[in-house]
C-alpha cells in the first residue's frame, strides 16, 4: 500500500499468483476499495497483469502484479467492475478470463500485421439476443443522424420497452497508450490533450501529475490553482453545454439554444488563458505554461460573471418549467447497487448516491478546496444528473472566479512553472487521479529499467460510464434513449483510446 | 357564385398553408433569442424538391412511392370539405365529416404502409406510434362532432348537418342561445391539432433523435418531389385543423370580413402552436395517451351536457 501522491518502486509491487491476486482483488472490493485499473505489462515471459485498486476512506493506493499465463479464472463474477478490464486483456495480450460471463473485443482492434478486413468490425460481432415472436431488435450507429462520434447500439425491445441493450465502441480506436509509450516527450503531452477533445485538460492534469509524481517535485501552488482554474472552466463550458442538450432532447428549445451560446462564452475564457479554447497546450509537466497577471484576472473575472449569469439565468427557465422536469423525472434510473458494482465514476456515480469525488477524496494539493464540494442526488435518473450539473456550475464558478482573484493578487509572487528532471527515474509506478468534468480520469504510468516507459495506461471515465448507461436503459421506453444518452454525454474516443 | 367564391377560398388555403409553418418556427426562433429561418423557407423547400431527383431504396415496392401522393391528396380533399372564409362548401353533404375524418385516416394509411414498406426498424416504430395515437385521437373527434350535432338538433337547426353548417359561425351561436359549454371543444380541437399535426408536447417535429420521433421518422426514406408531397400534405393538414378551430370560434358575419378573420385566426393559431412549442417540453411518449384521453373526457363531458338538459 503506498499513499496516492507518492511513487513506488516495481520492485516493490508484490509479485503473486493469479489465484492470489484475485482472491486479495475480490477481498478489497468486498471491503469498498475500487478497481482503478487492470491491465497488462510486458514482461520478459510474456505478460504480466498490473491491478491498481484505490480506498477512498484512507486515501492508500495499493498495486499488485501476477502472471497470468494463457488463461485465469475470470474476476468478473464475483467483482463485475473487472468486466471491461478483462475484455481489454483478452483483447490485447490473448489472455483468457475463464467464466468471463460476456468475452467480447472492447475495441476491436484491427491487426498489426496483415489486411485490416480479416477481422470482423464493431457491428459485425456477435450481440447479446433475445429470442421471441414479439421482440424486436433495433439497431443504431455506428453512423448516427447528428454530428456526433461514432458507437453502435443494439436493443431488444419488447415493442417500446427495452429489455436489454448492447454498446459496442471501438470505432474511434487510434491506440492512444502505444503512441504515447513511444512519442518524444514533446509529443507526448498533445496526445495526451487529445485522448478526449472535450477533456483536455482533465487528461493533460492527469498525464502532467503522473510524472511530477513519479519524479518526486512538488509543484508551485500557482501551478495548482491555474491548473484547478483550468478544470473549472472546462466543467462550466461542458455541464453549460449537456444543460442546453438535456433541453434540446425535451424539446424545450429556449434554453437549448442560449445555452450554445454561453458554452462558448466559458470556452473564450480558456482561450484567453492560452490561445486554445480547449486549453490545449496550457499544461507542461512541472506546473502551467502561461500565467495570470492582475489585468487579466480582472478582465476574465467580469467576463465569468456575465456568462455564469447568463448561464444560470438560462437554467433556471429550463429548471423552473414543469413540463421538463416531468419529462426527467423518473427517466433512466440507475440503482446504487449496479452504480456501486460497475464501478461508475464521476457524475454519473454521484446522482446514484454513490460518494466519490476526486477532488475531495484524492486532492491534488493541500490548497482548501474553497466553495468546491461534492454535489450528491439519490434518486439516479436523469432528473438528478440535470440538477447535479446545476448544482456544480454554481461551485465550479464561485471557484473559478475566486482563483482568478487570487491569481491576480498575488501575482508575480511565485513562477507557475518548476523544471523537471531530464529523464524519469528507472522502474517506478506512478498513479493520478483527477475530476474531469466527467468523473474520475484515471493514469498509471510504469517506467522500465532505461527510465523510458514500461507502460502507461489510461482509464477514462468513459471507459466505466458506458455500463451505467446500459444499466439506465433497462425496461426503459426506447424513445427515453437519447435523453439518457445526453444526461451521461459520454466519449467515445475516450473509451475507444 | 358561391362555387366561385369557394374556388377561390380554396385556392388561397392552398397558397397560404405553406407560411403557417414559417410562422410557427418564427415564433419559436424568436423564443430563444435567434432570428430564425425565412418565413418562406417552406416554399423555397418544396420548390427546391419537386426539381430534384428521388433516391428509393430497393427493397421498396410501389406502396412506398404512392404513400406522399395519397397522403397529401387526402389532405387537400378533405380540406375541400370545409368551409373555407365563411363560404360554404360546394360538395358538402350531410354527414360529410365522416368521410372527412376517414379521408385524413386514408392518407394516414398510406403514410403507415409506405413506413413499413422500407422495412427500417425506425420507421416501424413511428408507424407503430402514429397508427395508436391515430387511433386514440379518432373518438375524440367524433365525439366533438357527436356534441355539436346534438346541439344543432336540440337547437333545431334546419339545414343539413355538415361540415359547413357545423363550423361556419354555428357555434358562437350556440354559445349565445344558451350553449356556453361549446366553447369547451376549442380546447379539444386545440389538442386534435396538436396531435394530428405532431407537434409538442406530442411530438418534436425539429428532432434529428430518430428513436424519439413519431411522425417524422416514417417519412425519412422519402426524397425529391415525394418529400416536397409530405411537406405540403403536412402543411395542408395543420390548415385544416386550425380551419376547424377557427370555424369554432367565428360568428356569422360577411364575407370579406370573415376571410380576413379566418385569415387572422390562422396567424394566431399559428402563433399559438409556435408558443406551446417554445415554452413547454415534449411529454414521455407512454403519457400522450393521457393527454388525448383529457381531451376525450372533455369531448364527452360538453356531449353530457348538450344531452341531459
Amino acid at each position: 500500500m503506498f499513499n496516492y501522491r507518492e511513487s513506488v518502486a516495481w520492485a516493490d509491487v508484490p509479485l503473486m499468483s493469479m489465484n492470489d491476486l484475485r482472491s486479495a482483488v475480490v477481498e478489497r472490493c468486498r471491503k469498498g476499495w475500487r478497481m482503478l485499473a487492470f491491465f497488462g505489462v510486458p514482461a520478459s515471459d510474456g505478460v504480466e497483469t498490473v491491478c491498481v485498486l484505490a480506498d477512498a476512506s484512507a486515501r492508500l493506493l495499493d498495486a499488485m502484479r501476477a502472471k497470468p499465463g494463457r488463461e485465469y479464472p475470470s474476476l468478473t463474477p464475483q467483482c463485475p467492475q473487472a468486466h471491461l478490464f478483462e475484455r481489454e486483456l483478452f483483447e490485447l495480450w490473448g489472455v483468457k478470463p475463464q467464466g468471463h460471463p460476456w468475452l467480447k473485443p472492447v475495441r476491436f482492434r484491427p491487426p498489426a500485421q496483415g489486411p485490416r478486413s480479416s477481422r470482423p468490425g464493431p457491428a459485425q460481432a456477435d450481440y447479446y439476443r433475445v429470442d421471441g415472436a414479439e421482440v424486436h431488435e433495433v439497431a443504431v450507429g455506428p453512423v448516427h443522424a447528428g454530428v456526433i462520434e461514432p458507437g453502435h447500439f443494439r436493443f431488444q425491445c419488447y415493442g417500446e420497452n427495452v429489455m436489454h441493450l448492447e454498446i459496442q465502441l471501438g470505432f474511434q480506436h487510434r491506440d492512444v497508450e502505444r503512441l504515447i509509450l513511444d512519442a518524444p516527450a514533446t509529443r507526448a503531452l498533445p496526445l495526451v490533450e487529445n485522448i478526449a477533445g472535450d477533456t483536455a485538460i482533465g487528461h493533460a492534469t492527469a498525464y502532467c501529475t503522473v510524472l511530477e509524481r513519479l519524479a518526486g517535485i512538488r509543484i508551485t501552488d500557482r501551478a495548482h490553482i491555474l491548473r484547478r482554474l483550468a478544470l473549472e472552466l472546462e466543467r462550466l463550458a461542458n455541464h453549460t453545454r449537456d444543460l442546453g442538450a438535456i433541453g434540446g432532447d425535451t424539446g424545450f428549445l429556449p434554453t437549448s439554444a442560449w445555452n450554445g451560446r454561453i458554452t462558448g462564452d466559458f470556452l473564450n475564457l480558456t482561450a484567453e488563458l492560452c490561445g486554445s479554447r480547449f486549453g490545449r497546450n496550457l499544461l507542461c509537466p512541472g506546473g502551467v505554461k502561461w500565467d495570470v497577471d492582475a489585468a487579466l484576472s480582472q478582465a476574465l473575472v467580469k467576463r465569468l460573471r456575465a456568462a455564469f449569469r447568463d448561464a444560470r439565468g438560462s437554467v433556471d427557465v429550463m429548471l423552473e418549467t414543469s413540463s421538463v422536469l416531468a419529462r426527467l423525472t423518473g427517466t433512466g434510473k440507475v440503482a446504487f447497487e449496479d452504480a456501486r458494482s460497475l464501478g461508475l465514476v464521476g457524475m454519473a456515480a454521484r446522482s446514484c448516491g454513490v460518494s466519490m469525488d476526486a477532488r475531495m477524496d484524492w486532492p491534488l494539493c493541500d490548497l482548501d478546496n474553497g466553495s468546491l464540494h461534492k454535489r450528491m442526488r439519490t434518486t439516479g435518473d436523469v432528473l438528478a444528473r440535470t440538477l447535479l450539473r446545476s448544482d456544480e456550475l454554481n461551485d465550479s464558478a464561485a471557484s473559478a472566479e475566486n482563483d482568478l482573484l487570487q491569481l491576480g493578487f498575488s501575482s508575480g509572487e511565485e513562477p507557475c512553472r518548476v523544471a523537471m528532471p531530464a529523464s524519469m527515474p528507472p522502474d517506478r509506478l506512478a498513479v493520478a487521479q483527477v475530476e474531469g468534468w466527467r468523473g474520475e480520469i484515471c493514469h498509471v504510468g510504469i517506467t522500465g529499467n532505461n527510465g523510458q516507459w514500461l507502460a502507461y495506461k489510461v482509464v477514462d471515465p468513459s471507459f466505466h460510464n458506458w455500463s451505467g448507461l446500459a444499466m439506465a436503459l433497462r425496461n426503459e421506453q426506447i424513445s427515453d434513449f437519447p435523453l439518457c444518452n445526453k444526461s451521461f454525454n459520454l466519449s467515445y474516443c475516450g473509451h475507444d483510446l | 357564385m358561391n362555387l366561385w367564391r369557394y374556388l377561390a377560398e380554396f385556392a388561397l388555403a392552398l397558397v397560404l398553408a405553406p407560411l403557417s409553418l414559417g410562422i410557427v418556427n418564427r415564433v419559436k426562433a424568436k423564443f430563444s433569442g435567434r432570428h430564425g429561418k425565412p418565413l418562406l423557407q417552406l416554399y423555397y423547400d418544396i420548390a427546391k424538391l419537386l426539381r430534384k431527383g428521388e433516391v428509393v431504396g430497393k427493397g421498396t415496392t410501389w406502396v412506398f412511392s404512392a404513400g406522399p401522393a395519397i397522403a397529401m391528396t387526402s389532405a387537400v380533399v378533405a380540406l375541400s370539405l370545409l368551409p373555407l372564409g365563411g363560404v360554404a362548401s360546394p360538395f358538402a353533404f350531410q354527414g360529410d365529416f365522416i368521410l372527412c375524418a376517414y379521408l385524413l385516416g386514408m392518407g394516414r394509411f398510406a403514410t403507415i404502409l409506405a413506413a413499413l414498406d422500407t422495412g427500417s426498424p425506425f420507421e416501424g416504430m413511428g408507424a407503430s406510434r402514429e397508427a395508436l395515437f391515430g387511433a386514440l385521437a379518432e373518438p375524440v373527434l367524433f365525439l366533438a362532432l357527436l356534441a355539436l350535432i346534438t346541439t344543432a338538433e336540440s337547437l333545431g337547426v334546419e339545414k343539413e348537418l355538415s361540415l359547413s353548417t357545423l363550423f361556419n359561425g354555428f357555434s358562437p351561436q350556440a354559445w349565445l342561445s344558451g350553449r356556453p359549454e361549446l366553447i369547451m371543444l376549442i380546447f379539444v380541437m386545440g389538442v386534435l391539432l396538436l396531435v394530428e399535426n405532431c407537434r409538442i408536447p406530442v411530438d418534436d417535429p425539429n428532432t434529428h433523435l430518430e428513436l424519439t420521433m413519431i411522425h417524422e421518422v416514417m417519412v425519412l426514406d422519402h426524397s425529391g418531389p415525394n418529400l416536397a408531397f409530405v411537406l405540403y400534405g403536412s402543411a395542408v393538414k395543420l390548415w385544416l385543423f386550425a380551419s376547424l378551430l377557427t370555424g369554432l370560434v367565428i360568428p356569422v358575419m360577411p364575407v370579406w370580413a370573415h376571410t380576413l378573420c379566418s385569415l387572422l385566426g390562422m396567424f394566431l393559431a399559428a402563433c399559438a402552436v409556435g408558443v406551446i412549442e417554445s415554452v413547454m417540453a415534449r411529454l414521455r411518449m407512454h403519457v400522450v395517451p393521457a393527454l388525448v384521453g383529457l381531451a376525450g373526457s372533455v369531448a364527452a363531458f360538453v356531449l353530457i351536457l348538450t344531452l341531459v338538459r
